[in-house]
C-alpha cells in the first residue's frame, strides 16, 4: 500500500422476512415463477394505492435494537424517481431524510481483535424487480420482488481494510440471522452489498473522490472488489492521475470491476415526500416490547458462554451462531444439563444427526425437545447410563420421538454392569491375556489404560459402568506381583 | 333544466322500469354524442346491474343509490372497461380492476352507464386536452364546460344521468359544476378513498361528485365517503348518516373573501350574481361578515408546484413498458421512453411533468418544492383557522362564466387563473361546494362556491340545498 490508507464504507440492502411485501399483500418469497406474486399495486398499476404493512415495522425495529441504534418514532417515505423497467411506478419508495433509525454499531473479530463500526442509518425502502440480459440484447424483467421490503444498513466510512468489510458484512449477516430479520442468503440476493472506496495518504485529513462498487454479491467479493479497487486507485494516484467519481460493477466470475454507464443527471433522484402514505409513526410502548422480546444476541451469548459457562473458544462461537441452536442448548442447561455436557451433545451427536439425515434444527428440536435430551445427559452425567449406551439411546430417540429415554433404554435391555466381582473376573481374564501391555504399562506408559479400557468395554458390550470399571482396573494394574 | 329520465325516487316507486330508463339514458348519451361527454358507454355492465338492482330492490333491500343512473369520470378505474384518462399514452388499457368507489356505488345500488371525458390526466380546466376530443357547454355549444371533469358535468347538465363522479385536484369538478349550473361537492381529503382513481397531484386528489341538486349530490356523497383500507390516506372520521339532506334551517354566519370579492379578475355579471346572492341571505336573517386571507393570493403558484411536482412522479409509470402505447419506432430502452412519451402525452400534461421535474431537481428543489409546502402550510392554516369563526364561506366558484372553446388554450396563465377561488380549498384539504345561482347576460350558468371545516359535508350541503331555495328562480 506503500503509504496509503483505504477508507471504505458499506450499504448493505438486507430483504426483510415477511409474510406480504411492503405496500401490499403479495406473498414475500424467492423461487417463484416469474411475475406470479404481483398485483395492481407493486405492477404501479394505474390507480392502484400503496399501504404500509406493520410487519416491516417490527423487524426494522429488532435491527435497530440489536445495533443500538436511535430510533425515531416518526419517519417519513419519499419517493426516489428514476426509470428503469424493473420499477414498475417510475419512483421507489425509500425513506431520504427522515430514516427509520440513525446511529448504532456492530462489532465483529477480525485477524484476531474486535473492532466496531459505527452505522451511520437505517432506512426502509422496497425492492425494485430483476432485470435480466440475454444474450440477443433484450432484457426481460421478473417483478416478483418489486415490493420486497428492504432495510438499508449505511456503515459509517471506517473500514481501514478489505477484511474488515467482509468479517463486517459476515457478522451483520449472522446478526440479520439470529435475530430473523433477513435469511441473509446472499447468492438468490435477500442480502446485497455496495462498497463506498476511495484511498488516501496515511495522515491526510480528508477524504479524497469516492467510487461505489455494486453487486457484490458474496462476502468473498467484497472483500476482492474493494482489494482491486484500492489498487486501481493506488496505480492512478501514482501515475499522476485523479480518481473520477464513477460506479463499477463487480463482475463476479472475471474477478474484475467494470464501469457502468451513467447517463448525465441521473443521480438525480428527485426526493419528495410520498403523499400516499401517512408519515411513518410508532409508540415507545411497541419499541419496548419489541425490546422485551428480543433474545439475546450474539455478541452477549459469547460473553455469557465463555465467562458464565467458561466453555471453550470453537463451542462459544459454535453455540452463539444460530437462535435455535442458542436457544436450544439454553434449554438444556435450564433443565439442569451442565454447560459443559450440553455443548458437548449439541456439537457431537446433535449436529451429527442434523448433518446425517439433513434436517433443520427445527425439525431436530420438533423430534427430541431440549427437556428429553437434558434427561439422557443428565442420565449418563450420573453414570446411570455409559456414554456408548447413551448414544445409541440418542440415535433410536431421534427416529422413535415418541418414545422417553427411560422406555428406550428399557426397550434396548441396556443396563450398566455394577457387579464389582463379576467386573473384577473380566478385567483379570483381559489383563492376564495382554502381558506384553501389562509390561509396558508397568515401565511408565500409563496410555495403556485407554487401550484395557477400550477392551473391557468391548467385553461388556459398553455396559459396564465406567469409572467402576477403571478402579478395578487401576488396581489390578498396579497390583504388585 | 333538462330531465331526460325520471327521479331516482320516482324509478323507486317503480323499481321494474329502471332497465328501460337506462336504455333510455344510454339512447340520449348516444344522440347527444355530439356534446363529448362520454368516452365509453358500457350498455352490457349497466343492463346487468340494472337487472340486478331490480331484484335486490324487490326483495326488499333499502339501497341508497337504488334509481341512481350515473356517469364516471374516465380516470376513475371500473374492472374491465377501457381507462384512458383522456389520453393515447393508455391507449386499450383495460382495468384490472375496480376503484373502491366504484365498489360502493355499485353496492348501493347505482347503475353505472359509462365513462366521461376529461382533460388528459385531470390536467386542464376546460376538457380541451383530450385525447379523445373535446366536450361542449349545454347552454352554448361553442363554449367550453369546464373541466377537467368537464364530460361528467355535461352528462348531469344535459340530463342524461342523474349524478355523476369527477375528481378534484385544482376546482376540477367545482369549475365545471359552475360552467354548466349543476352541483359539485369536493369532499374533504381523505373524505373518499382514491382506490382506483388514475393519480394526479396525490396530496390534492379526491373523487367528488356532481348532481343538479345539492341533495342527491349528498345521497353520493354519503355512499362513497368513508376510510378504505387500500388507501392509507383516507379517513376513519365518520361518514354521514342521515338518510336524506334536509335544508338547514338556523341561521347561519357567512363569511365572505374580501379578496376574491374585489379580485381584478371577476366578470361585472358574477360580481352582480354575488351581491344578489348577499341581499338574499342577509334577507333571511344571515348574518355575513367580511373574512381576509391574505396569503390566498398565493394560491395558485403553490398549487402549479405542489400538483405538478407529483404529477411528474405519478405520470413516471406511463413509460410504454408494460401497458398502454409504445412508439413503434423504438430502438433501444432509452427510445422507449423518449419517443413513447413524447407522442403519447399531450402538450400540457407534457408542460406540467417537465414543470413539476423542474422543480423538484438538485439545486431548484429548496426555492421551489420547499417554500411552496411552507407557504401551501400558511394558506391552510389560514383558511382553517377563519372556518373557526364562521359556518362556511362564501365566494364565488369561478371569476368568468363558461368561456370560448379554444380562448385561452393557447394560454396556460390565464387557464390557470380559472381555478383561482377554487384551489385554496384543495391546498387546506376542506370541503368545498358549488351550487348553481343564476345566469349571467349570456345565459351562462354562475355558480357561487361555500367552503366549509373538514369533515362537514353534510352540513355544507344542507346550507347549499337552504342557499338552492333562495335562488331567484329556486322557488
Ligand atoms: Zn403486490
Amino acid at each position: 500500500m506503500s503509504g496509503y490508507e483505504l477508507v471504505v464504507g458499506l450499504e448493505i440492502h438486507a430483504q426483510l422476512v415477511t409474510k406480504t411485501k411492503a405496500f401490499c399483500r403479495c406473498a414475500n418469497r424467492y423461487g417463484a415463477e416469474p411475475n406470479t406474486l404481483v398485483c395492481p399495486v407493486c405492477l404501479g398499476t394505474p390507480g392502484a394505492l400503496p399501504v404500509f404493512n406493520r410487519e416491516v415495522v417490527a423487524q426494522a425495529t429488532r435491527l435497530a435494537i440489536a445495533l443500538g441504534a436511535d430510533i425515531h418514532l416518526h419517519s417519513r417515505f419519499d419517493r426516489k424517481n428514476y426509470f428503469y423497467p424493473d420499477l414498475p411506478k417510475g419512483y421507489q419508495i425509500s425513506q431520504f431524510d427522515h430514516p427509520f433509525s440513525t446511529g448504532g454499531h456492530l462489532s465483529f473479530i477480525v485477524n484476531g481483535s474486535t473492532k466496531s463500526i459505527n452505522i451511520t442509518r437505517a432506512h426502509l425502502e422496497e425492492d425494485a424487480g430483476k432485470s435480466m440480459h440475454l444474450a440477443d440484447g433484450s432484457t426481460i424483467v421478473d417483478l416478483n420482488r418489486c415490493g420486497v421490503p428492504l432495510i438499508e444498513i449505511v456503515s459509517e466510512p471506517e473500514f481501514r481494510a478489505a477484511e474488515e468489510a467482509g468479517a463486517y458484512l459476515s457478522a451483520m449477516r449472522e446478526l440479520l440471522r439470529f435475530i430473523g430479520v433477513c435469511d441473509g442468503n446472499m447468492d438468490e440476493g435477500s442480502l446485497r452489498c455496495d462498497a463506498n472506496v476511495s484511498v488516501r495518504k496515511i495522515g491526510e485529513p480528508e477524504f479524497r473522490e469516492r467510487c461505489e462498487m455494486k453487486n457484490l454479491n458474496s462476502i468473498r467479493s467484497v472483500e476482492r472488489a474493494i482489494a482491486a479497487e484500492t489498487k486501481r486507485q493506488i496505480a492512478i494516484y501514482e501515475q499522476g492521475g485523479v480518481i473520477h467519481r464513477q460506479t463499477l460493477q463487480w463482475n463476479e466470475q472475471e474477478e474484475r470491476l467494470i464501469p457502468m454507464r451513467v447517463k448525465e443527471g441521473s443521480d438525480d433522484y428527485r426526493y419528495f415526500p410520498e403523499p400516499d402514505l401517512p408519515e411513518l409513526r410508532i409508540t415507545q410502548a411497541f419499541v419496548d416490547d419489541i425490546r422485551a422480546s428480543m433474545p439475546m444476541l450474539p455478541e452477549q451469548l459469547r460473553e455469557k458462554y465463555s465467562t458464565t459457562y467458561k466453555l471453550n473458544r470453537e463451542a462459544v462461537y459454535y453455540l452463539a451462531i444460530d437462535i435455535r441452536i442458542s436457544g436450544y442448548t439454553d434449554t438444556l442447561i435450564e433443565t439442569g444439563s451442565t454447560a459443559q455436557s450440553a455443548a458437548k451433545w449439541v456439537m457431537g451427536p446433535v449436529t451429527r444427526s442434523l448433518n446425517e439425515r439433513g434436517w433443520s434444527f427445527d425439525e431436530f428440536s420438533r423430534r427430541v425437545p431440549a427437556a428429553t435430551l437434558s434427561g439422557l445427559i443428565q442420565k449418563t452425567d450420573r453414570g446411570d447410563i455409559t456414554l456408548g449406551q447413551a448414544n445409541a439411546v440418542f440415535k433410536a430417540l431421534i427416529v422413535k420421538p415418541e418414545k422417553s429415554p427411560d422406555e428406550i433404554v428399557a426397550e434396548l435391555g441396556i443396563e450398566v454392569m455394577r457387579d464389582e466381582v463379576k467386573l473384577g473376573a473380566i478385567i483379570s481374564e483381559i489383563v492376564s491375556e495382554h502381558p506384553e501391555e501389562l509390561a509396558k504399562f508397568r515401565e511408565g506408559k500409563t496410555k495403556m489404560v485407554g487401550f484395557f479400557m477400550g477392551l473391557v468395554m468391548q467385553a461388556t458390550k459398553g455396559q459396564a459402568d465406567a469409572q467402576l470399571a477403571k478402579n478395578v482396573l487401576m488396581e489390578l494394574l498396579e497390583a504388585k506381583e | 333544466m333538462l330531465r331526460r329520465i325520471p327521479s331516482p325516487a320516482a324509478i323507486r316507486q317503480s323499481p321494474r322500469r329502471l332497465p328501460d330508463i337506462v336504455g333510455q339514458s344510454l339512447a340520449s348519451a348516444r344522440e347527444l354524442s355530439s356534446l363529448g361527454a362520454f368516452v365509453s358507454l358500457l350498455d352490457a355492465r349497466a343492463h346487468q346491474q340494472a337487472q340486478s338492482v331490480v331484484s335486490r330492490i324487490e326483495s326488499g333491500e333499502q339501497l341508497p343509490l337504488g334509481g341512481y343512473i350515473v356517469a364516471v369520470k374516465d380516470n376513475i378505474a371500473i374492472k374491465d372497461a377501457p381507462l384512458t384518462c383522456g389520453s393515447k399514452i393508455l391507449d386499450f388499457h383495460q382495468s384490472t380492476f375496480s376503484a373502491t368507489v366504484i365498489e360502493r356505488l355499485e353496492e348501493a345500488g347505482a347503475v353505472i352507464i359509462g365513462k366521461t371525458n376529461l382533460d388528459e390526466f385531470a390536467m386542464g380546466s376546460s376538457t380541451e386536452n383530450s385525447a379523445l376530443g373535446i366536450a361542449l357547454n349545454p347552454f352554448d355549444p361553442d363554449r367550453v364546460p369546464g373541466g377537467s371533469s368537464g364530460g361528467s358535468a355535461v352528462a348531469v347538465a344535459a340530463g342524461i344521468c342523474h349524478a355523476s363522479l369527477g375528481s378534484e385536484t385544482g376546482g376540477s369538478v367545482r369549475q365545471p359544476a359552475a360552467f354548466c349550473g349543476i352541483c359539485g361537492l369536493k369532499p374533504t381529503y381523505g373524505r373518499v378513498s382514491r382506490y382506483g382513481l388514475v393519480a394526479f397531484g396525490s396530496s390534492l386528489d379526491q373523487v367528488s361528485p356532481f348532481a343538479k341538486t345539492c341533495a342527491e349530490v349528498y345521497d353520493v356523497i354519503r355512499v362513497i365517503s368513508g376510510s378504505d383500507q387500500r388507501d392509507a390516506t383516507s379517513s376513519a372520521a365518520p361518514v354521514p348518516d342521515s338518510a336524506c339532506l334536509e335544508p338547514f334551517s338556523g341561521k347561519l354566519r357567512i363569511g365572505l373573501v374580501k379578496d376574491f370579492l374585489e379580485h381584478e379578475a371577476l366578470e361585472p355579471d358574477v360580481r352582480i350574481a354575488m351581491n344578489d346572492t348577499i341581499s338574499a341571505l342577509k334577507k333571511a336573517g344571515h348574518e355575513l361578515v367580511e373574512v381576509e386571507l391574505p396569503n390566498a393570493k398565493y394560491s395558485i403558484p403553490v398549487y402549479y408546484i405542489v400538483a405538478t411536482a407529483e404529477a411528474s412522479s405519478n405520470l413516471a409509470r406511463f413509460d410504454g413498458v408494460r401497458y398502454g402505447y409504445r412508439h413503434r419506432d423504438v430502438t433501444d430502452l432509452a427510445s422507449v421512453y423518449d419517443l413513447t412519451r413524447e407522442a403519447g402525452f399531450g402538450k400540457e400534461v407534457r408542460r406540467r411533468i417537465m414543470m413539476g421535474t423542474y422543480v423538484l431537481s438538485a439545486g431548484y428543489y429548496d426555492a421551489y418544492y420547499t417554500t411552496a409546502l411552507k407557504v401551501r402550510r400558511i394558506i391552510a392554516d389560514e383558511l382553517v383557522n377563519a372556518l373557526k369563526y364562521v359556518d362556511v364561506l362564501l365566494t364565488p366558484t369561478t371569476p368568468s362564466t363558461a368561456f370560448k372553446i379554444g380562448e385561452k388554450i393557447d394560454d396556460p396563465v390565464s387557464m390557470y387563473l380559472s381555478d383561482i377561488f377554487t384551489v385554496p380549498a384543495n391546498l387546506a384539504g376542506v370541503p368545498a361546494l358549488s351550487v348553481p345561482w343564476s345566469l349571467d347576460s349570456k345565459g351562462l350558468p354562475i355558480g357561487i362556491q361555500l367552503m366549509a371545516p373538514h369533515f362537514t359535508e353534510e352540513k355544507l350541503l344542507s346550507i347549499g340545498a337552504a342557499i338552492e331555495l333562495l335562488r331567484p328562480e329556486g322557488k
